[in-house]
């Protein structure tokens, strides 16, 4: 079975009976064994619907924290250039960090990449609509993917949209002279936003893998996974540039 | 049909198969990195020696052998045997599980390793050689190609091979955390881990963060080497009257991340034989781990401070000396958690009925050369001893003490205690303890005078100590007493590697329980249900005998 977000509680609450009062039995809802109940006193594989979810979220949070860790060397790399110089034959230390205008498009682009956030989510939301995910499971349709899929697809074109963005920035600053190699800070500009911008194209290549899926997989639980996943490393991008941006903006 | 079943054998997913395949690597690696140091102490005895083919060893080749040496043995064998031979061996069967979460995942990283050791080795085989900036490979020396021999091709393949086993250790641990966190089988809560278990996860996690520091380090490095980045290459660089590059760079900023990267792999190398040392000393003292949890937070400290002691590596090197001070601070903080498991280790020796087994042989060896090593540890946290100790041979010794000796140590009771998983067979006792005590001796004999030889100022690196530099002459007697131990002590694991083989094949056959354990790699049952801690040794923890194992009296899963 796969997972479901469920809205009502699934214990029911009791008051002490007191003296003379009914003993309490046990007439839970569901039966008993709902919900995430003794995980560890079960095997693997019949713990419950979200098992196979939680261990591929788990693949993907410590993927993304070595992802972490490479854009947070990056960062270091950019303070220790930013308090490089050199010595002027009057001995002064002279600082070779220019601070960079980034353009102002790059605003735009953020605005854009938040956006395509937001309808990821809504897109995950979807796939795990209760109503929605029995009638896929139980064969009558797919009206989970059929609520995501447009979702998706807009999270594609807003990807995509922020990439032309950056595209579109870089020729703003190459038509002014700033290229790769010009100085220490365009240097970093372009490292910095290519870097990130190789990850949207991986994560916008993972999406479009997802929207596919969502139409192929024969297994519910492997279509929420796949776009859950997929989601969750789209925020993960998402949080990271939100760092960045700060960072070429505002940290000059 | 054949070639679809010879294919499923080759790349297979099997854990038990990845364990074999992975050992099979290590011991290239310690064969190679065993042979190089062998050369390195003979051109340090006799400089003047003449190789066959190769000829005289000079400065350059020495220089290029420390390289590959502490390449091979810290990456190849100090990192793959207890972070990805072992798990695969044990994981599983230690919780219980019939599958690790991304099999696939697992014979990745095996073959990604594969591919960064065979980049490794040949870099030997290109024109100018292997690199010569050490494992560490400090710019500008390792970012300029023109700036020695072998850092031209060398180093660019030293470099893809650190890039392709970072990407190999970061997948291979993210199975295995999903594994240890998602696969327990049932009764298998946190705290009924076997310290192993507990280890692979921190040491996992350590992994994560630690060479994902090195993977985009040593891409800057490659950018800077070949795409015209100076992310480390200073200005003003001149070799041999010919300015190079002008770059805008730091060699600092190389310092900081290798090293934010190299500490946490030392404690990735050691943690899971510190808690092999657990697991086994309950073995073979029949008592239970005192203060279990206390272990567990002992490791997780390990690890959680062992990210915030990086610039000890780096006392003398320019750093702002109040962050010499900090890092001194939290370099002492973390011998309190390793202080607390040795001293537990030294309470069951008291407490227990030890019995002398080979792997707890194995044991007392990694605890003997673990408290020696250690105890140099704090000398050389203080920025203001390190000052005078810094690449001098009081480092080489301490670290050669823990890593190479503790750390082998533990590999060694690994693999003497969990060879019959591998074989079914036991290996041969007598050639074990002839084993243990050579090269216990022998090891002592190699490293311990490096202290003295070090506190006499003798520096790293040196090609030789004669010749035109004479203060270090009187120290030629010390290096050819190193150099015989270091003999004896290679010449010893001949038989252990006669002993490993001749037994796969022919020794005594073991039992399904051979050392009487508790832990669930040694159970019979394919799908146990736990309901007690893994060390209940003891003689009142059953009427019958004394031990309980963790997958006794359970019932069958019923669904």
């Amino acid at each position: 079975m796969p997972a479901t977000f469920t809205r009502q509680t699934v214990e029911t609450e009791r008051k002490d009976p007191g003296f003379g009062g009914k003993p309490p039995l046990d007439r839970r809802p569901t039966g008993g064994g709902g919900g995430d109940e003794n995980w560890d006193s079960r095997h693997s594989g019949r713990r419950g619907p979200r098992e196979l979810l939680i261990r591929y979220r788990m693949a993907v949070l410590s993927g993304l924290a070595g992802d972490f860790v490479f854009f947070a060397v990056l960062v270091s790399a950019f303070f220790v250039r930013q308090s490089s110089g050199h010595i002027d034959p009057s001995e002064n230390f002279v600082s070779d960090w220019h601070p960079l205008a980034a353009p102002p498009i790059l605003w735009l682009n953020t605005a854009l990449l938040l956006l395509s956030t937001v309808t990821i989510e809504i897109a995950r939301r979807q796939l795990f609509r209760e109503i929605d995910v029995m009638e896929e499971w139980l064969g009558l349709g797919r009206p989970a993917v059929r609520r995501a899929a447009p979702w998706l697809i807009a999270t594609i074109v807003l990807g995509s949209l922020f990439l032309i963005g950056q595209w579109i920035a870089w020729q703003q600053l190459a038509q002014q002279g700033f290229f790769f190699s010009s100085n220490p800070n365009s240097h970093f500009f372009y490292l910095v936003t290519g870097t990130h911008g190789i990850h949207l194209v991986l994560g916008i290549a993972a999406l479009i893998f997802a929207l596919v899926a969502m139409f192929r997989f024969k297994r519910v639980e492997m279509r929420q996974i796949t776009v859950d996943c997929t989601s969750w490393y789209w925020h993960a991008m998402g949080l990271f540039w939100l760092f960045l941006f700060a960072l070429l903006v505002f940290f000059q | 049909m054949n070639l679809d079943k010879k294919r499923r054998r080759l790349f297979t997913t099997e854990s038990l198969a990845l364990a074999r395949l992975y050992l099979f690597l290590a011991l290239l690696a310690v064969v190679t990195g065993t042979i190089l140091s062998l050369l390195m102490r003979l051109h340090r005895t006799w400089p003047n020696l003449a190789l066959p083919i190769h000829g005289a060893i000079l400065p350059e080749d020495y220089l290029a052998l420390v390289t590959m040496h502490g390449t091979l043995m810290v990456f190849f064998v100090l990192t793959v045997v207890p972070q990805s031979a072992f798990p695969n061996l044990v994981l599983l069967a230690q919780i219980g599980s019939p599958r690790m979460a991304f099999p696939r995942l697992n014979a990745a990283a095996f073959w990604i390793t594969t591919a960064s050791l065979l980049t490794l080795l040949a870099a030997f085989f290109v024109p100018q050689g292997a690199p010569i900036s050490g494992w560490t490979a400090y710019p500008p020396l390792s970012a300029l190609a023109a700036a020695g021999p072998g850092q031209a091709t060398g180093m660019d393949l030293w470099l893809i091979a650190i890039t392709l086993f970072c990407l190999a250790a970061v997948l291979s641990s993210i199975n295995l955390l999903a594994t240890i966190l998602t696969r327990r089988c049932p009764g298998m809560t946190f705290t009924r881990l076997p310290l192993t278990v507990w280890s692979w996860l921190v040491s996992s996690s350590l992994t994560v963060i630690a060479f994902s520091a090195l993977f985009a380090a040593a891409s800057m490095l490659l950018a800077d080497r070949h795409f015209g980045t100076s992310f480390f290459l200073p200005p003003s660089v001149v070799i041999n009257g010919v300015p190079q590059r002008n770059g805008s760079g730091s060699p600092m900023l190389w310092l900081h991340l290798f090293w934010f990267f190299g500490h946490p792999e030392v404690y990735i190398a050691i943690l899971p034989g510190m808690g092999l040392a657990s697991s086994l000393l309950a073995n073979f003292t029949r008592r239970s781990v005192p203060g279990y949890r206390l272990m567990i937070v002992a490791t997780l400290l390990i690890g959680f401070l062992g990210l915030g002691v990086w610039g000890h590596h780096m006392f003398v090197s320019g750093m702002n000396p109040y962050a010499g001070t900090a890092f001194g601070l939290t370099t002492i903080a973390i011998s309190v958690p390793s202080s607390a498991e040795i001293l537990t280790w030294l309470v069951m020796l008291f407490r227990g009925r030890i019995q002398l087994a080979t792997p707890m042989l194995f044991i007392l060896g990694f605890l003997s050369f673990f408290i020696a090593g250690g105890l140099t540890g704090p000398i050389l946290a203080q920025p203001a001893l390190d000052a005078y100790l810094h690449n001098t041979f009081f480092v080489v010794a301490h670290f050669h003490l823990v890593m190479a000796m503790a750390g082998v140590f533990s590999l060694f009771a690994g693999i003497y205690y969990w060879f019959p998983l591998l074989t079914g067979r036991r290996m041969n006792e007598a050639l074990g303890q002839i084993h243990f005590w050579i090269s216990l001796i022998a090891a002592y004999g190699a490293f311990f005078p490096m202290h003295f030889a070090g506190l006499a100022g003798e520096p790293r690196h040196y090609a030789q100590l004669s010749g035109p530099v004479e203060s270090f002459a009187r120290l030629i007697p010390v290096e050819r007493g190193i150099t015989w131990s270091a003999f004896l002590l290679a010449a010893a694991q001949l038989i252990f590697l006669f002993n490993v083989f001749r037994s796969a094949r022919r020794g005594a056959l073991a039992g399904p329980n051979p050392w009487r354990a508790t832990t669930l790699e040694w159970s019979p049952l394919e799908h146990p249900n736990v309901s007690r801690g893994p060390y209940a040794y003891g003689p009142d923890v059953s009427p019958s005998s004394d031990f309980l194992s963790q997958w006794d009296s359970e019932k069958p899963f019923s669904p």
